[in-house]
């Protein structure tokens, strides 16, 4: 039985019965299984709850019309699953099943999507290249001994591998948009407050979005519609009406009258020759389809990745004092008071990043440091959204390398955690300012490496980036490039 | 501001972070932090005066009606806890005095 790989066809297939919601998941199941002991993607498959709702949904009559009928979907496993043991891949919820569903789950069910599993990541999403994970790294399809990116490098790597034609991530500084680039994929992060939180495990909640990863934007366009909208149960999500994000991608892939920024002086030092090269050609062919390319300023774009840096710790270091061995989770079980016991369950329940981190940011909201790092990074994040704001009054997009290098080797940067940060340095800035952004392939290495190219876009503008995107995507074939991850497991 | 992070700084805010850290770790991550603020002091040098700081990155938040509405089954709660006693609602805990 052939199942079709892409969202759109499965859907089409499973509606018209062509092939049951059944056998599309056990074909997911079956490469996920062939697969993941290879590349750890993900932390849990949860194959008997997939099958059962595959079935279920055979049997019903009135089904045709949901939009992801069918549809195989992994979760990053910061998102609260009911039955389904959500860890952020760490140790303090090594044991945790939350008794209730993140939203995004309820209504990605309601649209007919089949949940198969939650994917690795860097812990709490604190990380860029998923070695963070307290279950080991996961590894890249495209290169074995290299990382995926991070923090959703699981979600990437079981989309790269055909292992599910979608799954979600989150993204506080570039965590869905660098791993798409390093695997090879489509991934978007939101316009802040357009995917509801509910049920997100928070890293840093001024920043945190929930988005898609798939193997094109018109997959990206279709389980965003699902997505999207106000959440009573999480007060930061839009109110902004949703547009119809399919219908908003051009057919014919014309850019005419759009203009593109670039800001070309960001570019000066640290990113790779191989993928400037592939960058400057991807802007040729926008400009081949009618765009105009302007030259835009981000002045303080310097500042982003400090500024980040501040901020993230900061809300992470409250957000993370929940993790107490009082309501979930592990426990360290040989202290005799109180006291004792949040410092062991917390000491030893934390891996090493997320324990730096705590440490940075209680230290920069601390008394004496607040006003000199906190606020004065609240302070640039200002400054930082407007270059963006001046930016968008001569550009409706802009147009940056994803990440300045392609897929790092394993352990290549993880006893210098400034060296990771700056992996971040073209992504933190749509986090700071609130803006959608995508990241979709635009070429490889000469050793075969995935190179990503990022378009960001205004605030709630989110159906301008993604036809951007798709318009991009339909003038190359890059997208279409998959990895063999191992020749006797391709299909 | 000084870019010196000694291992009693890390003692002092893992003390406020409840977070008991082996001497290797205070040792790491004196040098680690030291280094990440070194980097981070860049953000000093941007004038800023009069600048309003920035929260968060969306509209204002939605209020709502303040209306109770049924919650999480407490049972269910209580389960996740590493110790509870469901017949009384109470989550456990060592004792809170030393």
């Amino acid at each position: 039985m052939d199942v079709p790989i892409d969202v759109q066809s499965i859907r089409d297939a499973v509606a018209r019965r062509e092939v049951s919601a059944v056998d599309v998941c056990r074909a997911a199941l079956e490469r996920i299984a062939a697969l993941d002991p290879v590349l750890n993607a993900f932390r849990f498959v949860a194959r008997e709850r997939a099958l059962a709702r595959a079935a279920e949904l055979d049997s019903r009559r009135d089904g045709q019309n949901l939009p992801l009928l069918g549809v195989p979907i992994a979760l990053k496993d910061n998102m609260c699953t009911r039955g389904v043991p959500t860890t952020a891949s760490s140790r303090i919820l090594e044991n945790y099943t939350p008794p209730y569903n993140a939203t995004v789950v309820n209504r990605l069910e309601a649209a007919g999507a089949i949940i198969v599993g939650k994917t690795n990541c860097d812990e709490f999403a604190m990380g860029s290249s998923t070695e963070n994970s307290a279950y080991g790294p996961t590894r890249n399809p495209w290169a074995l001994d290299r990382t995926p990116g991070g923090s959703s490098g699981g979600s990437a790597a079981a989309v790269a591998s055909g292992m599910v034609p979608l799954a979600l991530g989150s993204d506080t500084g570039g965590s869905i948009r660098q791993p798409a680039a390093l695997c090879g994929v489509v991934g978007f992060k939101p316009s802040y407050g357009r995917v509801s939180r509910y049920g997100l495990l928070a890293f840093a909640s001024s920043l945190d979005q929930i988005g898609p990863f798939a193997a094109s934007v018109k997959d990206v366009a279709l389980v965003l519609s699902a997505l999207a909208g106000h959440d009573p149960c999480d007060s930061t999500s839009s109110q902004v009406v949703v547009p119809d994000f399919s219908a908003a991608l051009a057919s014919d892939g014309d850019l005419h009258g759009l203009r593109i920024g670039v800001p070309r002086h960001l570019f000066r030092e640290g990113v790779d020759a191989e993928v400037m090269q592939a960058f400057d050609a991807a802007v040729e062919v926008t400009r081949n389809r009618g765009a105009e390319i302007v030259e835009v300023t981000l002045e303080h774009s310097p500042e982003a990745i400090p500024v980040y840096y501040v901020i993230a710790t900061a809300e992470a270091s409250a957000n993370l004092a929940r993790y107490d061995g009082v309501r979930y989770g592990y426990r360290a079980d040989d202290a005799t008071t109180l006291g004792e016991m949040y410092d062991r369950t917390r000491g030893r329940g934390f891996g090493r990043e997320v324990k730096r981190r705590i440490i940075l940011g209680t230290y920069v909201l601390s008394a004496g440091y607040y006003d000199a790092y906190y606020r004065k990074a609240q302070q640039v994040r200002t400054l930082i959204r407007r270059d963006y704001d001046r930016a968008f009054t001569n550009a409706d997009v802009i147009a940056m390398p994803t990440s300045p290098t392609a897929a790092f080797k394993l352990g290549e940067r993880t006893e210098d955690p400034v060296q990771m940060y700056l992996s971040d340095v073209f992504t933190v800035g749509a986090n700071l300012a609130g803006l959608p952004g995508i990241s979709v392939p635009c070429g490889f290495t000469t050793t075969r490496i995935p190179i990503g190219l990022q378009f960001t876009g205004r605030t709630m503008e989110d159906a301008t980036v993604l036809r951007v995107a798709h318009a991009y995507e339909r003038a190359t074939s890059w997208s279409k490039e998959r990895p063999v991850v191992a020749p006797e497991l391709s299909r | 501001m000084s870019n010196t992070f000694s291992r009693g700084d890390v003692e002092r805010v893992a003390r406020l972070a409840r977070l008991e850290l082996t001497a290797e770790e205070k040792d790491l991550f004196a040098r680690q932090l030291a280094e990440i603020l070194a980097y981070a002091e860049q953000i000093q040098q941007v004038p800023t005066e009069g600048v309003e700081p920035t929260s968060h990155a969306g509209d204002a938040a939605a209020l709502r009606d303040d209306r109770v509405v049924p919650s999480l089954p407490r049972e269910e709660v209580l389960a996740a806890a590493p110790d509870a006693d469901p017949s009384t609602g109470l989550f456990k805990v060592p004792r809170v005095l030393g």
